[in-house]
Parts: structure tokens; C-alpha cells; sequence
């Protein structure tokens, strides 16, 4: 968890030659936008430098001479350049966002479907928030990037370049004299970065850690209030709210510092021009013109950089959510997918395990030298105490996770030697834990599968019993379910789930716990109901009630990671081993009927 | 203030003086920094007079003094209302989440964690960059602004008319845009929470999705928002595009102006060319603020949005809360409880789910509520510690409506087991004692033994400092289950409440736990919900719940021998083979 939380932290340069190479691969696709956005550029960037230049022109040629005429061809041509510019930035600002934004969802969509393929080991790891971030905010912060920071540095490299060529080409040693001062702004500029990159990383982590506080503890909140938390968790929250103001607050400073800094090498670069160059008009080498230009020079140039640290600071955050971003992307947690799969035709259904060894963290094994097999069609239990690793056999059977020693096989082959999607379509789960999306009840049935009808809809949801309460709700099927199905009784949502399963309509169907919170009438219903259902297809249950899974065709212990027993239900009770002693446990009352 | 803004006057109020402060030092810094132009005019009309060089010095000096007396004061600006606006960003998140905290479960329910999370994270910001930046560039630019046309005014008021002309335009032009950007705004808003709480639910809900291979599906769905987002944003950018130029032409344009009425009146000997560099500089100065203008009224327009997305939740009524006849002396809890002609319903559009419910529970007994799936057994439990309110009838505690009970006194009593297990990404042992302020190791072993996670941890390589996945998503179902049940033990509460707490947890433990918890709920009342008969056998009292309302109770032999609904769910859940003994 920690090596995941330093992910916040993560600073970037505000240049990083690597990141951005690998950011200019988005930009390829758009390389005709970026063509037109950069030929816009160095016209617009030409405009601006362009009207000081003419400006010096009416003044020294037209004003200073009397020639009013001239001055109103002047007047005309600065006003064709102005629209001409007013025209240009617009397409430019439209076109270069255009890119942004397509580029950043080419981007989002990448590392959603990312995320898609990634193993539950990560997901077990690591927050949803976190995730969460990566593809909204840090995404967003590209958008940035992309749509005003790169093409706003383009632009200011082109008007600097300009701005250089027209004031050399009026007065060299005056531009010397101008430019003097800037030996002192990249010092300046390299402390301020220097400074601001320490306070960026505080700022970043504190709101990370602000972040994920509120995500869960919004989630949680009926546990904080039935505790009576409150004040606590005010307490709490204030601190971190604290610390990300007391963060924000330092990075004030270097911000009010440098602003007025860079202000005032302005001044001074201006007050060296009046001073020289006043001095140069007195001896007449430069005409009063020219000065006026090279002052609106100045004030031209220092813009950007006085944006500069504006523009720094979107790089910087950028380039640390890139890095971020990357790294989800390079986050190679998969489980293994073989290079040549084995196509799945006909799955019959039988499955054997042989010597599995699992274990979720290495070295703490949660399954131990396990051994079944499963012939076609049969229907099989597993039992055994909580943590015994029964969710975990479950777990490793559909791939979420791989094994770490032994084999185990579907149909005789190996089951690491199918794509494991193709595997998956093949077995349907109820999962132990319940979870409903945001929708209706007929999309949480089918999952969005147009190949589920309506009626194969309302027919699992018949078999598993939920018609009756579905069709009680104002809008039947097409209720509004809330996020994590949160109007709706636990027992329903453990119902949708189910429904969900046999709608599917797998060749294997395997129940974790499938109608724990379900009553005993209901439970009954659906056995029966599925009873048809299940002639042909393997099953796999996994149940406390052993009312549940008498009939099963086989029974497996499970006891602390290890198979202990397996067998029918006479056979088991003949042992007289675990199986027998839950059996007592839940049924001893009932002997008591009998005795009576 | 405009609209919804005008919702943070409080927080200004709180921070007047030094927000007064920083207002002067705006002025101050203003002040120093249009003197630079009038020095440039005047060094530039010296040196057409062609005087020595010495003059010249000394405004180079007042440059530089000007520049350097308008700088400290621009440092002091940022120090106070930047840091102001942190402020308050500070006091606003911290009401937002007092705020939040007291909202009933009602509200959780109906609203996604994405849309509150996006309330908390960017719609405080964006009312942040209102309160700082924003704020600051407006009174720096309307300042400047006045004080800028001041001088102009003195300087040549004809020339000064002239070049302020295209300002009217500029206002209304402006004013025509934002109306619009604001409503394109909250639309790209809306689309961005969607596009979170999609993704968050996709993430939460993986394994669901792995397990049914639709991530293809998935995708497809994500792709269809993402460009939606893009359309929605390129359709404001179209408008928002014209800001820049906007500026750029109409500041342009006043430029323009001043060459070409000021050249004739230089021409005609009526001006300095001094003036006309002044006047350029001036105009340069102003066309900085004016586009800062066009991004703060952006600001603004998100800013209002957003505060009016947050009013909606600060106007979010408590519902559940002390109300003023509450019972403030009362502390302590016998554990008595008493439900009379309870009926209750979640929406008026919903069905009835309890129906004048009338029951007693004794302190110190043990009772059970049974009943099927949807019947409505934890909406019944739910009405004791106050998840909701009653809509008919009242419940009593010890006698008193639960309402008049101080919130807190109620629910520090009540030690309640949710049927869906929420565990914080924290140490086992804190989640443990999370409802307590202690966190000694003894009670957490006391805890433990009784609901037999003792022997679970003692497996755990970290034991009880492992540090749980989110929701405790790396312990197995029935390890989380009793370490929730164990949070609510270790509260010591007068009233236990165990809602289906032992669906994940099998048979022989859960022998075991019921066993401990006997001795430990001797004296305290309790109350269980299960769908196993081996759960509720041997309570005190059973309710039978059907359709909303109690249809049978008693002790297990004696709705055993009524031979109804309970016997008949008895006989179901033996096993076959019993049956045929039996029979
Ligand atoms: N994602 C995970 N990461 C690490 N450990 C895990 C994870 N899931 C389960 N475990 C551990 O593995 C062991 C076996 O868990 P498993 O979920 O297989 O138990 P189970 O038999 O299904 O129990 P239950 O009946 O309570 O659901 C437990 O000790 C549990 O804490
Ligand atoms: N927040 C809610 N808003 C609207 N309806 C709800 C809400 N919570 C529950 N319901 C509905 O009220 C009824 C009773 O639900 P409740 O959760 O009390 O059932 P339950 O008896 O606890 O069932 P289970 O055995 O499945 O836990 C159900 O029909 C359910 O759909
Ligand atoms: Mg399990
Ligand atoms: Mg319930």
C-alpha cells in the first residue's frame, strides 16, 4: 500500500524529456491540427511584434514629420493586422483545444481499457479513488497541458524570436543593453522552480491523503454515525484539511516573491533603455522612435515571462500526472495470458485440481496441496469453516488470480492455456460480496449483453424468485438502482445477482454463498427452480446451510487452506469427521424433534 | 454579490480586516506602478527637448524606485488575499464536511459518491479561485482601471475619450458571452461527474465485470461519455475562444486610436510625443487586466455554478437530528424498547413497508425478527438508533420517544451490526475499536475471543495491525463480518443489534460466538435478525415479520407447536432425510 500511496507524490521535472517523447506519441494522430496550429502561430506571433515596428514608422516618419496622409496608411495597415490576429488567435485557440481534447480521450479510453485488463491483485491494492483519479483529474490536467500550455510556449518561442529580429534589426547595441538583465531572470527563475517543486509535492500529497479520506469515509458514513463518530472524524478531518491549507499556504510565498521579482527587472530593463538609449538620441544615433519601440518591446517580452511561472506550473502538474498515468499504464498486473490460447469448443465441464498451492501474498499460503476433480455435469459443494479458502478455490478456478504450485485443468487441458476471457464466458459466478451498478434492474440483470433478451431476463429473475418483489416496484424492471443497489434489501440484491448468473445461462455455474441472505422459503424455490436447470451443466456451491447442498453429488471439506474430506453426504456423515460435527452443530435440535 | 456567491459573505466577514488590508495594498501597489508611464512620458519629452543627460538619470531612478515600492506592496497582496482565499477554501471544506456528516442515510443513498466527492474536490476550488485570484485580479484591475483613466484624463481628456471609445462595446460584447458560457459550463460539469461516478462504479465493481467478461461492453460505454465530454467542451470553447480576441481588438483598436488622433494632434502641435508613449503604455496596461478580466469572469461563472451545486447540498435538511424538546439530562440506557403503531414508508411513492407495528422488548431479553427476504426487518431495526425516522407512530426507549433522546446519547448505547459490512482501509485493531476511545490490546482480545477471530488473526502475519484492503476487501466474507461484529462489542453497548451478522460465518462458529456472546449479554437487550433457525432458536422472543407487519411471536417450541408460518420455515430447513425419519 505504501509503495502505492508514493504515487501522489510523485513530482515529475516540468521537463522531462522522456514523458513528453512518449505524450508526443498521443499527438501523432493529429499531426495535420498541430501542422495548421503551428503555421497559425508564427503568423500570430509575427502580428504582434509586427505593430510597435510600424508604430515606430508613423512616429518617426509620419508624426515627427507632419505627414498625416502617411499616418493614416499606417493607421489602415495596423488595423488589417490587428483583425488579421484577432481572427488567427481564435482558430488557433479553437483548433489547438480541438487537439487537446481529442488527445486526452484518446488518452482516458486507453488507460480505462487498461484498467479493465488489470488483475484483481491491483484492485486489491489499491483504492478506488486512486484509480478513479488517474482517469478523470489526472487526465484533466493533461487537457491542460495540451490546449493552453504547449501551444501558449510555441507561441511565446515564435513572438521572442520575432521580437529579437525586429529589435536587433533597429538597434544592436540598445538590444544588448535591453537583454542585459537576463543572465539575472534564469537565475532567478531557476531558484523559484527550484523552491516551488518542494511545495508542489507537499500540496499533491496532502490533498491525495484529503482526498481519500473524504472517498471513504462518504462511503462509510452510516458506521461513523452509528458510532457516533462524528466529532472524531471532524477532528481527523480538520487536520488534513489543515495540512493541505498549511501546504498551499507555503507555496504562496515563492509565488508573491518571484511575481514582483521578475516586475522589477522589468523596470529596470526599461530604465536601461531610457538611460542608453535616451543617451543615443541626444547624440541622435537612434531616432525617438525607435526608443518608443524598443519600450513596447520590453513590456512585449516580459509577458511571457512573467507567465512563465503561470505556464511552469501547468507543466508541472501535467507532468506529474503524466508520469502517474504512465505508470497505470506500465503497471503490467496481469494474469498470464498464454501466447498460443487453446480454443474452448464444447466445454463439458470437468475440472480437476491436482496438488494447488495458492497463496495471495507470497509465503502466506491461503490454500495448501489441494486435490479434486470434478466430473461433467456434477454438482459439487464446498464447505468449511470462514477464511478455510473457499472463496479463494473459486478465485483461482476463473483466473482472477494464478496458482502457485500444481495444475489445475478444464477438459483436460490446463486452464493457464486459455484466454481467460474465453474461459469466463464459459462459467457464471454469484460473488460472495453483492454489488449492484447505478441503473435499472434490468441492466444489472444483463450487464448491458444485448444478447440477453427481455424475456431471458424475466425469466431468471423468475427462477431465482425476485419477479415478485421486481414487479411490486413502481417501475418494475425498469427501476432506478441506485449505486451499490442502495435502496433495495440485501436479500434482493443477492436475488439480482443471481438472476444475473442464470441469465447468462453458463455451462458452469458456480454460487459463493449465493442465497446467504436470502430466506429459507425463497432458497428452497430457487434449488428447486434450478434443479432443471443444472441437468447437463457442472455446479459448484459454496454454503453454510448445509440444508443447501445435501444433495450434492460431492461434498469438500475444506479446513484451514486444506481439502480434509470429500465424498456424498452418507459417506461423509459415515466418517464421522468434520462434515459430521457441523452436521450435529446445525442439526442437533431437530434430533431432539426425532427423539421426541 | 452575484447569486449563489453571495453565500460567502460569511466567510468574508471572518477575514475583513486583513481582506481591507490586502484592498489597500492593491491600491498602494496600483498607485506606484501608473507612475512608470508618466516617468517615461516625461523622459521621452525631455529628451526631445534635448537637455542633458542628467535629468534622464534621475527618472531612470524613479522607474526603478516606482517599480520596486509598487513590487513589495504586489508581495504583500498575494500574502494576504491568496492566503485568505486558502482560508476559506479551508473553512468551506470543513462546513461542507460537518455539514455532510450530520446528513441522514437517506442522502447516502441517494446520491452517488462520485457526485459528492466531485462537491468536495472541485467545486471548493473552483470557489477558491473565486475568492482568490479572482477577487484579487478584479479589485487590481478595476483600480488600475480608474486610476489609469484618471491620468489619461489629465493628461489629454479629447485623446483620452478617443482611445476609451470601444470600451461601451467591449462591456456589452462581453456580458453577451458569459451569459451563454455559463449555461455551456454546467453542462461540461454535469458530464464530468458522470464520467467519474462511471468510472468509479466500474472500478468498485470489477470483479462483477471480469466475472461476466463485459469489459468490452464497458469500454464502449466509457468511450460514449468521454466524447460526450469532448463535444460538450469544444461546444464552449467555441464561444470561450473569443475572449482572447476579443480583447486583443477592442485594446487594439484604442491603440490604434491614440496613433492616429494623437499623431494629428502631434502634428498639429498639440501634444507631446511623450503623451503618446504614455498613453501606449498605458493602454498596455490596461489590455493585461482586461483579458485577466475575461478570466475572471470565467472564474466567476464557475465559481457561481459550483456554489450553487453546493447550496443545493448545505440546504440539505439534518431530518434526523436533537430537536428542542430532546431530553438533555438523560445519559444513560436501560435498554428497554417499545414499538407503537410504528408504520413506515421510504418515499410517499413507495408501498407501505411497516404497517402499525406494535411490539415490546424487555431490557435484558434476547429477541429475534425473522421474516422473508424484502419484508422489511432491517427497516424495522433501523428505526431504533435513528437511520431514519418514523413516519407513523412512535418507538420508545425506556419509556421516552426515541426523538427526545439526544442523538448521541441514543446511538452510544446502541451497539449496531449493519447487514452489509464496511470496514476503513485502516490496522484490524483500529477498525476494532473504532466506536471507542479506547484502544487498549485487552479489549481488543476480549472482543476477538468472543466472535472467534482470534484464531483467524493469530494466521495473519502482521496479526492485528494488517492493514485492511478498502472495505476490508482482503479478509474472507466471514472474517469481515465478525470483525464488524466485534466493532460493535467493543462499544460495551446497552442494546446489541445484530442485523443477519452471521450469514457468512458457518455453523460451528457460529455456535461458538452465540455461545460468548450469552455471557456477554447477560443484562443488556439484544436484538438478532437471521433467516437460520439455528440462529434465533433460542432467543427470548420470536417476531415472525410477513408483509409488514408482526404475524406471529413467541418462543421457538411455542411457534413450533402453533404449527404456522414458523414451524412450517422449521421444517423447511431440516434436512430431507430428517423429514423422512420423521414422518
Ligand atoms: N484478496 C486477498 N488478499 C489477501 N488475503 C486474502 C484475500 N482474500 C482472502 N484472503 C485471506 O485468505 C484466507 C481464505 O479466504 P477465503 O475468502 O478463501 O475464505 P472463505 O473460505 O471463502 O471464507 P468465508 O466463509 O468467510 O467466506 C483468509 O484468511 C483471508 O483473510
Ligand atoms: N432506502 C430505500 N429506499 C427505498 N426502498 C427501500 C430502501 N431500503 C429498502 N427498501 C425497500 O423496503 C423493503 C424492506 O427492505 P429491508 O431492507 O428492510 O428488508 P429486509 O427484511 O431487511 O430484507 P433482507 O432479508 O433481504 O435483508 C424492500 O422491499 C426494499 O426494497
Ligand atoms: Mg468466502
Ligand atoms: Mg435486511
Amino acid at each position: 500500500m505504501s509503495t502505492e500511496l508514493s504515487d501522489d507524490e510523485i513530482l515529475g521535472k516540468a521537463y522531462d524529456t522522456k514523458l513528453m517523447r512518449r505524450l508526443l506519441q498521443y499527438v501523432k494522430p493529429y499531426k495535420k491540427i498541430v501542422v495548421i496550429a503551428i503555421l497559425l502561430n508564427i503568423l500570430v506571433a509575427a502580428l504582434g511584434p509586427l505593430r510597435p515596428y510600424l508604430i515606430k514608422i508613423a512616429i518617426d516618419d509620419h508624426i515627427v514629420l507632419k505627414d498625416y496622409d502617411g499616418l493614416l496608411l499606417i493607421i489602415a495597415v495596423l488595423f488589417g493586422a490587428l483583425l488579421i490576429q484577432a481572427i488567427v488567435q481564435y482558430l488557433l485557440t479553437y483548433f489547438t483545444v480541438l487537439m487537446g481534447q481529442k488527445i486526452i480521450f484518446d488518452l482516458r479510453v486507453e488507460l480505462f481499457s487498461h484498467v479493465q485488463k488489470l488483475a484483481l491483485k491491483y484492485f486489491d491494492r489499491t483504492p478506488v479513488g486512486r484509480t478513479v483519479t488517474r482517469v478523470t483529474n489526472d487526465v484533466e490536467s493533461l487537457n491542460e497541458m495540451f490546449s493552453s500550455g504547449i501551444v501558449a510556449v510555441f507561441s511565446d518561442v515564435f513572438v521572442i524570436i520575432w521580437i529579437f529580429i525586429f529589435m536587433f534589426s533597429m538597434s544592436w547595441d540598445l538590444s544588448l543593453v535591453a537583454f542585459s538583465v537576463m543572465p539575472i531572470l534564469f537565475y532567478a527563475t531557476f531558484l523559484f522552480r527550484k523552491k516551488v517543486r518542494e511545495t508542489f509535492r507537499d500540496v499533491r500529497f496532502h490533498l491525495a491523503r484529503l482526498n481519500s479520506y473524504m472517498q471513504e469515509h462518504v462511503t462509510g458514513m452510516n458506521v461513523v454515525q452509528i458510532f457516533t463518530r462524528e466529532k472524531q472524524e471532524l477532528k481527523k478531518f480538520s487536520e488534513i484539511n489543515n495540512d493541505h491549507k498549511i501546504a498551499n499556504i507555503k507555496s504562496i510565498f515563492f509565488y508573491a516573491v518571484f511575481y514582483p521579482f521578475v516586475e522589477l527587472l522589468s523596470a529596470v530593463t526599461i530604465g536601461l533603455i531610457i538611460w542608453y538609449g535616451g543617451g543615443e538620441v541626444i547624440q541622435q544615433q537612434i531616432s525617438i522612435g525607435v526608443l518608443v519601440a524598443f519600450l513596447q518591446y520590453t513590456e512585449m517580452f516580459w509577458r511571457p515571462v512573467r507567465d512563465l511561472s503561470e505556464k511552469y506550473n501547468i507543466l508541472q502538474t501535467a507532468m506529474a500526472s503524466s508520469e502517474r498515468i504512465f505508470k497505470l499504464l506500465d503497471n503490467k498486473t496481469f494474469v498470464k495470458e498464454p501466447d498460443n490460447p487453446v480454443q474452448l469448443t464444447n466445454v463439458r465441464g470437468e475440472i480437476e485440481f491436482k496438488n494447488v498451492w495458492f497463496a495471495y501474498n507470497s509465503g502466506e499460503e491461503v490454500l495448501k496441496n489441494v486435490s479434486f476433480s470434478i466430473k461433467p455435469g456434477e454438482r459439487v459443494a464446498i464447505v468449511g469453516a470462514t477464511g478455510a479458502g473457499k472463496t479463494s478455490i473459486i478465485n483461482i478456478l476463473t483466473r482472477f488470480y494464478d496458482i502457485a504450485k500444481g495444475s489445475i485443468t478444464l477438459d483436460g487441458t490446463d486452464i493457464r492455456c486459455f484466454d481467460k476471457r474465453a474461459l469466463r464466458k464459459y462459467i457464471s459466478i454469484v460473488l460472495q460480496d453483492v454489488y449492484l451498478f447505478s441503473g435499472t434492474i434490468k441492466s444489472n440483470i444483463s450487464l448491458g449483453s444485448d444478447k440477453i433478451t427481455e424475456e431471458q431476463i424475466i425469466e431468471a429473475a423468475k427462477t431465482v424468485g425476485a419477479h415478485k418483489f421486481i414487479s411490486q416496484l413502481p417501475n418494475g424492471y425498469d427501476e432506478e438502482v441506485k449505486e451499490k443497489g442502495a435502496t433495495l434489501s440485501v436479500g434482493q440484491k443477492q436475488l439480482i445477482s443471481f438472476a444475473r448468473a442464470l441469465a447468462y445461462n453458463p455451462q458452469i455455474l458456480i454460487l459463493d454463498e449465493a442465497t446467504s441472505s436470502v430466506d429459507t422459503e425463497t432458497e428452497q424455490l430457487i434449488q428447486n427452480a434450478i434443479e432443471k436447470l443444472l441437468i447437463g451443466r457442472t455446479s459448484i456451491v459454496v454454503a453454510h446451510r448445509l440444508s443447501t447442498i445435501q444433495n450434492a453429488d460431492k461434498i469438500i471439506v475444506m479446513h484451514k487452506g486444506e481439502l480434509k474430506e470429500e465424498g456424498t453426504h452418507q459417506e461423509l456423515l459415515t466418517k464421522r469427521g468434520i462434515y459430521y460435527k457441523l452436521y450435529q452443530l446445525q442439526y442437533k435440535d431437530q434430533e431432539l424433534i426425532k427423539t421426541s | 454579490m452575484i447569486g449563489s456567491l453571495s453565500n460567502l459573505n460569511k466567510y468574508f466577514a471572518r477575514y475583513k480586516s486583513r481582506l481591507i488590508l490586502g484592498i489597500t495594498f492593491i491600491l498602494l501597489s496600483n498607485i506606484g506602478q501608473v507612475y512608470i508611464p508618466l516617468f517615461l512620458k516625461e523622459s521621452i519629452d525631455t529628451l526631445q527637448k534635448n537637455i542633458s543627460t542628467g535629468i534622464i538619470q534621475k527618472y531612470v531612478l524613479l522607474i526603478v524606485a516606482a517599480s520596486l515600492f509598487s513590487g513589495i506592496f504586489r508581495f504583500m497582496i498575494r500574502q494576504t488575499i491568496i492566503v485568505i482565499s486558502r482560508e476559506v477554501e479551508y473553512d468551506l471544506r470543513q462546513d461542507f464536511w460537518a455539514h455532510i456528516q450530520r446528513l441522514p442515510l437517506r442522502f447516502f443513498q441517494n446520491n452517488s459518491t462520485g457526485n459528492i466527492m466531485a462537491h468536495a474536490t472541485n467545486d471548493i476550488s473552483n470557489v477558491r479561485m473565486f475568492v482568490g485570484p479572482a477577487v484579487m485580479y478584479s479589485i487590481d484591475t478595476g483600480t488600475k482601471f480608474l486610476i489609469i483613466i484618471v491620468i489619461m484624463f489629465s493628461l489629454n481628456s479629447s485623446l483620452s475619450l478617443y482611445a476609451l471609445l470601444p470600451l461601451p462595446l467591449l462591456s456589452f460584447l462581453v456580458y453577451k458571452v458569459i451569459k451563454k458560457v455559463h449555461i455551456k459550463y454546467t453542462r461540461i460539469q454535469e458530464k464530468f461527474s458522470d464520467l467519474t461516478t462511471s468510472a468509479q462504479e466500474n472500478f468498485a465493481g470489477i470483479r462483477v465485470i471480469k466475472s461476466y467478461v463485459c469489459e468490452d461492453y464497458e469500454i464502449k460505454k466509457f468511450s460514449k461519455e468521454s466524447d460526450e465530454y469532448l463535444k460538450r467542451n469544444m461546444d464552449l470553447v467555441k464561444l470561450q475562444a473569443l475572449f482572447q480576441p476579443i480583447f486583443y481588438l477592442i485594446a487594439g483598436i484604442s491603440g490604434i486610436i491614440v496613433i492616429w488622433k494623437g499623431g494629428k494632434m502631434v502634428i498639429d502641435g498639440e501634444l507631446s510625443i511623450g503623451v503618446i508613449t504614455a498613453f501606449i503604455a498605458y493602454l498596455a496596461m490596461l489590455i493585461w487586466p482586461m483579458i485577466a478580466f475575461g478570466w475572471v469572469a470565467n472564474i466567476v461563472q464557475q465559481a457561481e455554478s459550483s456554489m450553487k451545486r453546493l447550496m443545493k447540498i448545505f440546504i440539505e435538511p439534518y431530518d434526523i437530528s436533537d430537536n428542542e424538546e430532546a431530553n438533555n439530562t438523560l445519559f444513560e440506557i436501560k435498554g428497554e424498547i417499545e414499538f407503537k403503531n410504528v408504520s413506515f414508508r421510504y418515499r410517499d411513492d413507495l408501498p407501505w413497508v411497516l404497517k402499525e407495528i406494535n411490539l415490546k422488548i424487555a431490557q435484558g431479553e434476547t429477541v429475534a425478527f425473522i421474516g422473508n427476504t424484502g419484508v422489511g426487518k432491517t427497516t424495522l431495526i433501523n428505526l431504533i438508533p435513528r437511520l431514519y425516522d418514523t413516519v407513523d407512530g412512535e418507538v420508545l426507549l425506556d419509556g421516552q420517544n426515541v426523538k427526545e433522546i439526544l442523538l448521541n446519547t441514543l446511538r452510544k448505547n446502541i451497539g449496531l451490526v449493519p447487514q452489509e459490512t464496511f470496514l476503513f482501509s485502516d490496522t484490524l485493531a483500529n477498525n476494532i475499536v473504532y466506536g471507542t476511545d479506547n484502544d487498549g490490546q485487552e479489549l481488543i482480545d476480549k472482543v476477538s475471543d468472543i466472535v472467534q477471530l482470534t484464531k483467524d488473526v493469530e494466521q495473519f502475519p502482521h496479526g492485528f495491525e494488517t492493514i485492511l484492503g478498502e472495505r476490508g476487501i482482503t479478509l474472507s466474507g466471514g472474517q469481515k463480518q465478525r470483525a464488524t461484529l466485534a466493532r460493535a462489542l467493543a462499544i460495551d453497548p446497552k442494546i446489541l443489534i445484530l442485523d443477519d451478522s452471521f450469514s457468512s460465518v458457518d455453523t460451528h462458529t457460529e455456535e461458538e460466538i452465540l455461545k460468548q456472546l450469552k455471557n456477554f449479554m447477560k443484562n443488556r437487550t439484544s436484538i438478532i435478525i437471521s433467516h437460520r433457525i439455528s440462529t434465533v432458536k433460542d432467543a427470548d422472543k420470536i417476531f415472525v415479520l410477513d408483509k409488514g407487519a408482526i404475524v406471529e411471536e413467541g418462543t421457538h417450541d411455542e411457534l413450533v407447536e402453533k404449527g404456522e408460518i414458523y414451524a412450517d420455515l422449521h421444517l423447511k430447513q431440516l434436512l430431507e432425510e430428517e423429514l423422512k425419519e420423521i414422518n
